[in-house]
């Protein structure tokens, strides 16, 4: 199910950094991850973020489940890469039928697997660690984003789970009125199809009585916005910055000074 | 506080060839309050957008003035305040005290006196939680009360309210009435309110001024003299007049049954508490049982539940001649069983004509080309649909959508007919509308079951009425 509550509790030491300082961090251990093309780089940079987890305040339950589905979409990386890899070299491992899998491909996908896992780790512990409407006022205040999209932003996500339960609603009346998909799927295309119609209406017409009730509270008035909640860039957020960077110098350079540290082209 | 004037006003949307309002002259003193009247289509809203500035070049053409003080409303927002009838559509953010405030922001008030005045105005609405709370956590009573402190706080000297309580259960209503009434003790702004159920608003203002279609002036003075003068007249048009008879249709003695559940029980996964728990009833041919409750207590659940369109995690339901439960049928034959109506007509829609939508279900039944045709026409004519025949259901009226999704779900001839808050939100003159057009299906035979907030409507049509409370029968069905 989709969910946007943060893993961590409100006055967590994570949830009190500033989202922007949060999200610049793991920004650059995505890079990071994402550019370097070696074991060393990728192992030294999740043990880095893990290490944080205990420190943060996070939930581990919570966020494990948040990580589950990253680490079997990880998981499909390493096996289609494994399997459709330009060369099978090595040891043949696996040989049913057409599909051959070799002990170099299979290494080769694990560490394009890792690669990904890395990368989506940083990026869930920035954003699921960060209230949507402190995200909002930090890119309002600290990068001078527009309020009509950050506010707007803010404004459709409280929409948004409104929509699963008409989903829910309209499928129940299509049922009503005699229409299932069943097991053929062109009916069940145009079943969609028509639900989804249904719901796009009833969505349109929702954003434009929001649109306006938002005008009438004075949204589009020219006058700059003053920020009920202050969002700062402080000592430790400027720290948690520093220390994304010094993680990402350290694993590139202990992977460069064993000589393994490669960049992926 | 100050003084509102329409000056020969007339508004035409874009796209629309009628005006929504011609040649409206009024003017409200300072501090006046003032109900407006008028039946669906008079352009009220039209007159409330106007003086909210909300009516833009693009949005349409308009003739005339509308003037706030003796300048363009469309350039004083900022001292006007306006509360719609749907809360989910007037919340922005996700925490209470953030949406109060998100209004001060755009007035660019000072953070330092922001917080106070959102606690004053949380107060001043008698909002009952801490100011972090979820705004997706509230009841509509609640929601609705925080978006009346979001107007409150900008302290506005003029007040809109376009149906404030038509979208909210009676506890919600009674609820948001009690705090208007707290609130407008507070302040001398002109209010200005449109709503259907006068008799309930009545003590808020000291006046009322009556629209007829295209907003043409029919009435105005002080309430009791014009209710007194014109009371039949606006009746007739929609309003609910206080003390205005209302119909009662008794029903002839019930039949067999004709729709059975036994031990019923609904939990949601990831839940703990059954959203209902345990509930057996029968529903007889020729009765309307009404199912009441407060909100929450599983009244949408049962409805569900009854009309086979999700599966009990506990009991089953039943109707003679079938002997699978109705949630395993397939589609095609349960809307030849049992109907539902639900409670935004629109869900039901499937195609793209009236003519279509009545001849949907019969088809999907296999019935013979010439028994749908006449099935069609008898329920064009009989629902006073027959001038819209060709029309697209999604450009129907609030009263002809609701008649067309009644009118769909009897297409099938099914013998159980499921209606969920039928009534919801509806003028005196479509209530009374359905009010005859339920009498009418009971007395051919069919089996009613009505989820129902409206004790009128329960009062004119049931036999008997089942209260839920928690998810679990708090009386048994009783005749009324």
């Amino acid at each position: 199910m989709l969910t946007l509550a943060p893993v961590c509790d409100a006055d967590a030491p994570i949830a009190r950094v500033n989202p922007v300082a949060k999200l610049f961090a793991a920004f650059a251990v995505s890079t990071t991850a994402l550019v370097a093309a070696d074991w060393l780089t990728q192992l030294l940079l999740l043990g880095a973020l893990l290490a944080t987890v205990p420190f943060a305040g996070i939930r581990i339950g919570a966020l494990a489940r948040r990580l589950y589905w990253l680490w079997l979409a990880a998981g499909t990386v390493v096996i289609v890469n494994a399997v459709f890899a330009a060369e099978q070299t090595g040891a043949v491992l696996v040989a049913i039928g057409p599909i051959t899998i070799s002990s170099g491909a299979l290494l080769d996908g694990a560490e394009i697997g890792l690669r990904v896992c890395v990368a989506a780790t940083a990026g869930v512990l920035g954003f699921a660690t960060t209230d949507p409407t402190d995200l909002a006022d930090a890119l309002t205040q600290q990068l001078k984003a527009p309020p009509r999209f950050t506010i707007g932003a803010l404004a459709a996500l409280r929409l948004l789970p409104l929509l699963g339960a008409e989903w829910r609603q309209i499928a129940a009346a299509r049922r009503a009125r005699g229409l299932e998909g069943g097991w053929n799927p062109l009916r069940r295309a145009r079943l969609f199809g028509s639900t989804m119609f249904t719901l796009l209406v009833g969505a349109i017409r929702r954003a434009g009585r929001l649109a306006a009730a938002m005008d009438a509270r004075g949204f589009d008035s020219e006058i700059p916005r003053t920020h009920a909640r202050r969002q700062r860039m402080r000592r430790a957020d400027w720290a948690v910055i520093g220390a994304g960077v010094l993680v990402c110098a350290g694993a590139i350079a202990t992977s460069a000074a064993y000589g393994t540290f490669t960049v992926f082209a | 506080m100050i003084p509102v004037e329409f000056r020969g006003f007339a508004w035409r949307h874009a796209g629309r060839r009628a005006q929504a309002v011609a040649g409206v002259d009024l003017r409200v003193e300072p501090g006046e309050r003032v109900l407006l009247l008028g039946p669906s289509g008079s352009g009220k809203s039209t007159l409330l957008a106007a003086l909210a500035g909300l009516l833009t070049d693009d949005s349409g053409d308009q003739d005339g003035d509308v003037l706030l003080d003796g300048k363009p409303a469309a350039d004083q927002r900022d001292r006007v305040g306006i509360l719609f009838q749907d809360p989910e559509t007037q919340l922005v953010m996700a925490r209470s005290a953030d949406d109060v405030a998100f209004g001060l922001e755009n007035q660019a008030v000072p953070r330092d006196r922001i917080w106070p005045r959102v606690r004053e105005s949380l107060e001043a609405v008698g909002f009952p939680y801490g100011l972090d709370r979820p705004t997706h956590a509230l009841s509509g009573g609640e929601q609705q009360r925080l978006a009346l402190a979001g107007v409150l706080a900008r302290r506005p000297e003029l007040i809109l309210l376009d149906e404030p309580t038509a979208n909210l259960d009676p506890e919600g209503a009674r609820d948001v009435r009690n705090a208007l009434r707290a609130a407008l003790a507070d302040t001398d702004a002109t209010l200005i309110v449109v709503e259907h159920r006068v008799a309930e608003i009545l003590d808020l203002v000291d006046r009322v001024v009556a629209l007829g279609p295209g907003g043409a002036l029919l009435a105005d003075g002080p309430a009791a003299a014009v209710l007194a003068e014109h009371g039949d007249a606006l009746a007739a048009q929609g309003v609910w007049v206080p003390g205005a008879p209302l119909p009662s249709r008794p029903a002839r003695a019930a039949g067999d049954t004709a729709l059975r559940g036994e031990s019923l029980s609904l939990t949601h996964p990831g839940t703990d508490r059954p959203a209902l728990d345990d509930v057996s009833f029968d529903l007889r041919s020729g009765e309307l049982l009404a199912v009441t409750g407060p909100n929450g207590s599983g009244k949408s659940t049962l409805a569900l539940l009854a009309g086979g369109l999700v599966r009990p995690t506990g009991g089953r339901v039943t109707v003679p001649g079938e002997a699978r439960p109705l949630h395993k049928l397939p589609a095609r034959r349960l809307a030849t069983r049992v109907g539902s109506v639900f409670q935004d007509p629109e869900h039901q829609f499937v195609t793209a004509t009236v003519r279509d939508e009545l001849a949907f279900g019969p088809h999907q039944a296999g019935w013979p080309k010439a028994r749908i045709e006449a099935r069609v026409s008898e329920l064009l004519e009989r629902l006073h649909l027959a001038h819209l025949a060709a029309a697209n259901p999604h450009t129907l009226s609030g009263g002809e959508a609701r008649r067309l999704s009644v009118a769909g779900a009897l297409a099938a001839a099914p013998g159980v007919l499921l209606l969920d808050e039928p009534t919801f939100g509806q003028d005196r003159r479509t209530w009374g509308e359905l009010v005859d057009l339920t009498a009418d299906i009971r007395d051919e035979g069919t089996a009613l079951l009505a989820v129902t907030h409206d004790r009128d409507f329960a009062a004119a049509l049931a036999g008997r009425e089942l209260v839920l409370r928690g998810g679990r029968i708090a009386e048994e069905p009783t005749r009324c």
